[in-house]
């Protein structure tokens, strides 16, 4: 009897561990290791000796921090991390501002076709990047774009969405087209979580639904605010796949446009794997301190909150 | 539910002295939600019917007619498609079903251990566990994908489809959410039960907790369906073979080749429109069953 209960708590004690052994090789394979591998190379350099040629000429050797003092005088480096940031304060602003708008409309009383609207809204989300900055960039392309069509029959003048200051809101329309459906459905969710007796007091004391929406729905869905921003920040600084599309089709998207098409630009372009680690590095490591610094921040303002 | 609670409410509401000229005024309120809710569905359409009527036209209409103007070449631009390289364009519809459909399966089952483990049991490095798989979240893609090649490539591993399949088997979106969803679904007492019959702790995940756990491993699914559908910039690093590209991958390169030949734009455009339309039936049909709330990770307890 209590052999077998003891087996049996063995069993209990070991299961869990088993149940998290695949996603546990996983990680370590394609998570840890090429994370590590990253880090490790990004102190390492080629040293050339002679020509270059024949077995041993090139050998690997360690290179200190040189790498990263490179990535930090590189000003390819430094002119994409600052077009990010001026895309992202398009983006990120109008975007939540948007997924907010349509939440709050959808949430309202006696609105109509909102099962319709709240799925065309969402539907960029099913739709690839690499796809939706294809259309849209055939829609910025003067040749086949109704928006010409429209500016040319008007009479306006016809600016060149795919150059400039243009480039940045074409870019950015992209990302607010494709991800203000997914944040909406986030906000959305978290209103209709809110009891509707919350609503009924300020109904009785005659609140209309403006003053409602800004004293109580926005407040109180503030936590799913917070998610979607930080998540919105994260994907900004992570933009590759747009630029990357809309670049055959004008010659301002250089191959460096953002921080990650210069990584990858390095490591592939040019074969310079070890400068590529350090910028890689670089920007993990950028990432990571926003998103600690950014969720302490919520949450020491959660307390204060619950304090106050 | 809380809609419905609402909106029974309102005409009540408006019975009372307090919103004596309410009748005209909601009446307006309420047109400016559904105006605004059909301008942005106007917004996000727009493209998606630009692409369905530019599939239509011929090349030399492309440029010639009005551009929400249907064109008459729809059956030729499918005949040069599907010309195109022997058909490579089907092939690459095919793999990104592939990828999609069998990474998202695995993805789900690795996710619904996960999930489960960390929701019912407690063992030590839980926590930290959990922590660790869900810092993978942040990581940005680029920063993986390389040292992946490179490490898979002294596996030589590369340009083949496990290169594509495996790094995406592991999502740690899934299994925060099969984490959640464990936790809300699957009651302990159901769980100490099954071991008071002395049932395995194996037979009990797949006999009774996996069952109660499977509208949110939809939902993991298709998430993670979407997601490797989506992806780019893993094949694109993987990837040389064109015989093996997903369908991104693909139109990129046919985008590439047909940026100075506009004679490839109807091309592109025609399998442009054709990657949509898979996507959005699967939509259509599963919306029904695809608890959306749960993408946020709210679950009704």
């Amino acid at each position: 009897m209590s052999s077998s209960t003891s087996r049996r708590s063995y069993g209990v004690k070991g299961a869990p561990y088993g149940f998290l052994l695949p996603a546990t090789i996983l990680f370590a394979l394609f998570f840890a290791l090429p994370i590590g591998y990253a880090v490790w190379l990004s102190f390492r350099k080629v040293h050339v000796s002679g020509l270059g040629l024949g077995p041993g000429a090139r050998q690997e050797v360690w290179a200190g921090l040189e790498n990263y003092t490179g990535a930090f005088r590189d000003s390819e480096l430094l002119d994409g991390a600052l077009r990010v940031l001026g895309y992202g304060c398009v983006v990120v602003p109008v975007m939540l501002g948007l997924a907010l708008l349509f939440a709050l409309m959808l949430d309202s009383d006696r609105v109509r076709l909102a099962p319709f609207t709240r799925l065309a809204i969402f539907l960029p989300y099913a739709i690839p990047g690499v796809v939706a900055a294809l259309l849209w960039g055939f829609l910025y392309l003067p040749d086949v774009s109704p928006f010409y069509f429209v500016l040319d029959r008007l009479g306006l003048p016809q600016p060149d969405l795919l150059d400039g200051g243009p480039l940045y809101l074409a870019l950015s329309n992209i990302a607010v087209w494709g991800g203000t459906g997914f944040n909406m459905i986030v906000i959305y969710t978290s209103l209709r979580s809110i009891p509707a007796e919350v609503y009924e007091a300020a109904k009785l004391d005659g609140a209309t639904p403006l003053q409602i929406a800004l004293r109580i729905k926005i407040p109180m869905v503030a936590p799913s605010l917070v998610l979607t921003f930080f998540f919105s920040i994260i994907a900004t600084l992570q933009v590759f796949n747009e630029p990357t599309t809309l670049k055959p089709l004008t010659n301002s998207v250089n191959t460096t446009w953002s921080p990650l098409m210069k990584v990858y630009q390095d490591a592939f372009g040019r074969n310079d794997i070890y400068s590529a680690a350090a910028e890689a590095t670089l920007i993990a490591v950028v990432t990571l301190l926003l998103s600690f610094g950014f969720l302490r921040a919520a949450n020491r303002r959660n307390k204060q909150e619950a304090a106050g | 539910m809380s809609t419905l609670a609402v909106r029974k409410a309102a005409p009540a509401a408006g019975t009372t002295p307090g919103t004596a000229q309410g009748p005209p005024l909601r009446r307006r309120i309420a047109l400016i939600p559904t105006v605004t809710l059909l301008l942005g569905a106007i917004y996000t359409l727009l493209p998606v019917a630009w692409v369905v009527i530019a599939s239509t036209k011929s090349g030399h209409e492309l440029f010639s007619t009005f551009t929400f103007l249907p064109g008459t070449g729809f059956a030729d631009n499918l005949k040069d498609l599907d010309a195109y390289r022997d058909g490579v364009y089907w092939t690459w519809m095919g793999n990104s079903a592939l990828y999609a459909g069998l990474g998202a399966l695995l993805s789900t089952a690795v996710s619904a251990f996960s999930g489960y483990a960390l929701a019912t049991y407690r063992f030590k490095g839980r926590e930290t566990m959990f922590n660790v798989l869900l810092a993978g979240v942040l990581m940005p893609p680029v920063i993986l994908a390389i040292p992946q090649y490179l490490l898979l490539a002294k596996a030589d591993l590369t340009d083949s489809y496990l290169s594509v399949l495996l790094p995406q088997i592991l999502s740690p979106y899934g299994v925060y959410l099969a984490r959640i969803y464990a936790a809300a679904a699957v009651p302990a007492d159901v769980v100490e039960a099954g071991r008071m019959d002395g049932a395995s702790e194996w037979r009990i995940f797949t006999r009774i907790a996996l069952p109660m756990m499977i509208p949110g491993m939809v939902t993991v699914f298709l998430f993670q369906f979407v997601a490797i559908w989506n992806n780019f910039l893993l094949p694109y690093i993987m990837l040389s073979d064109d015989e093996r590209f997903p369908l991104t991958l693909g139109l990129y390169t046919l985008l590439e080749q047909g940026a100075n030949t506009p004679a490839l734009y109807t091309l592109v455009i025609t399998g442009a429109f054709l990657a949509v339309l898979p996507l959005i039936a699967l939509f259509l049909v599963i919306q029904r069953f695809w608890s959306l709330d749960l993408l946020s990770g709210a679950v009704k307890s």
